[in-house]
């Protein structure tokens, strides 16, 4: 079975939550919606204190080709615009809508019927993600209509689907695939229509063995899209190591998956690219794994953007006596949050409570040199050293060995057995010498 | 609900692996050849690994309070290593104070001074031992036979390991097949039936805690197989040329301290290089090296000099030998 070649850990899968069908969590009497919940330039807000809201009405308008609408999840009234702290613990503007009702703008098609006829062109496809504020939802939330434009000069020839969900506890796309299966495979036949391909990879673990069956069993009628298993081993979900993983061709360091004329969206955004173009709903609510080992119920749900994380707690039996953490995204690469007031915003693929036992971290010792670093890092870099150069200052040392190289995986902090911090120096250093980068370009 | 979230950069999760727990791993991998060299050698094997093991604890502990007068980690697992690998690498009547000697060296001279653990650039466990060879050269080379214990563990019946057998019959201009005689049966080799260093001797011992440290993921192969494998092809070319004078590639192996060295010593941590393309040229370094001094060298035995000599090229082969990086083929245009 194939898998990418270097590096690599094998974390507990602690997937708690993957017989638990998806439910719709109940509508929370209040939203916060950011208005930057992608890579890019933040939307403008074109809604105004005391506006009346709809659900899947626009409150933000795009700003430039890298950025996307925001919609309203809710029909309501806006009661502020103001601050509001994020997932990644910075302040930013968000509006601030309470509930009234749930009333849906009428365009929106609500009803389950599969809609299999694709009637937009390639551009009318791009334009609708971009207006339907479709971004990548695996976490990295890069708009999706910029990674479905082929900048000129270059060409794709196949479509990769991000099935693997190698990071611990999450079952969100795991749950997608085995009950909306055939929404997803329009949604890539949709895609591989945008991009003007005729073949489609997805991606899937070999932990959801019941997920690649029932797709397997689906793609027969769906042409040019096979289904793809792999050897689990994390960071496998990351770009660069499913394409090598599927395709044998390795992304050049520094380029990018159409450089080897690949294009990669996830499970998640191919649903939402499935409702946004045949349904015309906009991406106002997503699947969200909530769990952890002391959670009473955990499960995935359907949640609307803006809802407060402790919503989804309480929906899952509420916050355990001893949580010592509140984990937005994976246990790997996803953010601890400062409290529970955090909104759910599009890039939120799972919520996982830590006890407080399980939340600190090791001290750090000595480097003893044991190199196991270097052999889970899957791009080849060699961590131990790039955390020293970072911590001595010797940043341009640490340009020349690769730094920017490192996509933050963790894999090295995850294995050392020194409990050394070597993501977090590896982190400071990536940052002064991309800065470094951009200061020597404006010269 | 606590009162504070942890808060901190990803990842959240660990392996649960510790520094002590790899130490103390390789102890446990050392107990084959521990029983094996109280089995052969009696309790002279008891005493001596129980003085080195002391020694080495008790120099690291009283350097860390009285002279560094830093937080004590004898816990880690460390010294416990190089003591258990240093007693392994002598003669199991060596008298204690030559012992206690070696153990100060090891852990005062070749790993404090440098800082201690994860700073060392030599073994400590080797420059100990080859400090003692050099010193004492009659006690450490008077090898007592298996089984040979008399009344004291100091007064056991000695004599000369399998490759000073063969040095000497080749130095007399004896062909090896005259020699074959004198020297243990494969089979008394790969048990460990032979005289040498106690916790050499028993090949089979030192390859059941090679897996276990392979399963455990203690270590990787590839310094073991490179220095075994490089001795393998280097002697085999010469036996080729002429079985006479040169004995054979399964002879090496199995005698001295080939796989005590390959196993144990070569892939210390700190001592060893860090990516796996430079680990194998290491290792092979090592082979070479070992069988150019046991070959051509003036004494019978060199793994520990191989192992030291190579260690010095460490830093080296980390600056210059890199890991193979994702997406360095950089296509042009």
């Amino acid at each position: 079975m194939k898998t990418f070649p270097i590096g690599g850990v094998h974390p507990p899968e602690n997937k708690i939550t993957a017989g638990s069908k998806i439910q719709k969590l109940a509508v929370s009497e209040s939203v916060i919606i950011p208005v930057s919940q992608h890579i890019g330039a933040p939307a403008t807000v074109s809604v105004n204190k005391g506006d009346t809201v709809k659900a899947g009405q626009i409150i933000a308008t795009f700003k430039g080709f890298v950025s996307v609408n925001i919609h309203s999840s809710v029909s309501g009234k806006v009661n502020k615009i103001d601050t509001v702290i994020d997932s990644s613990g910075y302040k930013q503007t968000a509006v601030f809508i309470d509930v009234e009702g749930d009333e849906w703008l009428e365009t929106i098609d609500r009803t389950d019927e599969l809609k299999t006829e694709i009637r937009l062109s390639a551009e009318e496809i791009i334009k609708k993600c971009q207006e339907s504020g479709i971004v990548g939802l695996g976490g990295a939330t890069f708009p999706s209509h910029v990674k479905l434009t082929i900048p000129a000069g270059k060409k794709c020839d196949l479509l990769i689907i991000n099935g693997v969900e190698c990071e611990p506890y999450l079952t969100s796309d795991h749950r997608l695939m085995l009950e909306y299966g055939r929404e997803i495979l329009i949604g890539v036949s949709i895609l591989m229509k945008a991009l003007k391909v005729d073949r489609a990879l997805i991606g899937i673990e070999n932990n959801k063995t019941d997920a690649i069956s029932h797709l397997n069993s689906l793609a027969g009628s769906f042409k040019g899209i096979d289904i793809c298993p792999l050897k689990v081993k994390y960071p496998q979900g990351a770009e660069k190591q499913l394409i090598k993983a599927l395709t044998k061709r390795e992304v050049p360091s520094g380029r990018l998956p159409v450089d080897v004329n690949v294009v990669v969206h996830n499970i998640g955004t191919a649903f939402a690219v499935y409702e946004a173009v045949q349904k015309n709903k906009p991406l106002i609510e997503r699947v969200v794994t909530i769990t952890g080992k002391t959670l009473p119920a955990p499960g995935n749900y359907f949640v609307r953007i803006g809802t407060p994380v402790k919503k989804l707690i309480e929906a899952a039996g509420g916050l355990p006596e001893n949580t010592g953490k509140i984990i937005s995204g994976g246990p790997m690469m996803g953010k601890a949050l400062v409290n529970a007031d955090v909104p759910v915003v599009k890039g939120t693929s799972g919520i996982i409570l830590f006890p407080e036992e399980e939340s600190a971290r090791m001290e750090s010792q000595v480097c003893i040199r044991c190199a196991k670093c270097i052999s889970v890092c899957p791009m080849g870099l060699e961590p131990y050293l790039l955390m020293s150069l970072s911590q001595r200052d010797l940043f341009e040392r640490a340009e020349k060995e690769h730094i920017t190289d490192c996509m933050e995986c963790g894999s090295c902090s995850y294995i050392c057995p020194a409990g050394r911090p070597l993501l977090d120096y590896i982190r400071l250093g990536k940052s002064t010498v991309l800065r470094m980068i951009r200061e020597r370009v404006v010269k | 609900m606590s009162n504070i979230l942890k808060i901190s950069p990803s990842p959240h999760s660990h392996s649960q692996e510790t520094t002590r727990k790899l130490m103390f791993g390789v102890a446990i991998a050392l107990i084959p050849a521990f029983l094996t060299s109280v089995f052969y050698f009696g309790y002279g094997a008891i005493i001596v690994t129980a003085v080195s093991v002391a020694s080495c604890l008790l120099f690291e502990y009283l350097i860390q309070k009285f002279i560094l007068k830093k937080t004590i980690s004898i816990t880690d697992g460390s010294a416990l290593v190089t003591g258990l690998l240093l007693a392994f690498n002598v003669p199991s009547n060596l008298p204690v104070f030559i012992i206690i000697i070696g153990s100060f060296i090891a852990i005062a001279v070749a790993k404090m001074t440098f800082g201690g653990l994860g700073n060392n650039p030599f073994n400590p466990a080797l420059v100990g031992r080859v400090f003692m060879l050099i010193s004492f050269p009659v006690q450490m080379t008077s090898w007592p036979v298996p089984g040979g214990l008399k009344t004291g563990y100091t007064d056991a019946v000695t004599g000369a390991t399998p490759l000073a057998i063969i040095k000497e019959g080749i130095k007399n201009g004896e062909p090896l097949s005259q020699l074959v005689s004198q020297i243990p049966t494969p089979s008394q080799m790969f048990l460990g039936d032979m005289g040498g260093s106690l916790g050499e001797v028993a090949a089979v011992a030192l390859i059941i805690g090679f897996i276990y440290m392979l399963v455990k993921k203690i270590i990787t192969w590839h310094i073991p197989v490179s220095v075994v494998g490089s001795i393998a092809v280097f002697t085999a070319i010469l036996w080729l040329i002429n079985p006479e004078q040169y004995a054979s590639p399964m002879f090496h192996i199995l005698a001295g301290g080939v796989l005590l060295g390959a196993i144990f010593m070569a892939t210390d941590y700190v001592t060893s290089p860090m990516s796996v393309r430079a680990q194998i040229i290491y290792g092979c370094g090592i082979g070479i090296l070992t069988v150019i001094i046991r070959v051509w060298g003036s004494y019978p035995e060199g793994v520990s000099f191989a192992i030291l000599i190579m260690n010095a090229f460490v830093p080296l082969m980390n600056t210059y030998i890199k890991p193979r990086r994702f997406g360095k083929e950089v296509k042009n245009g």
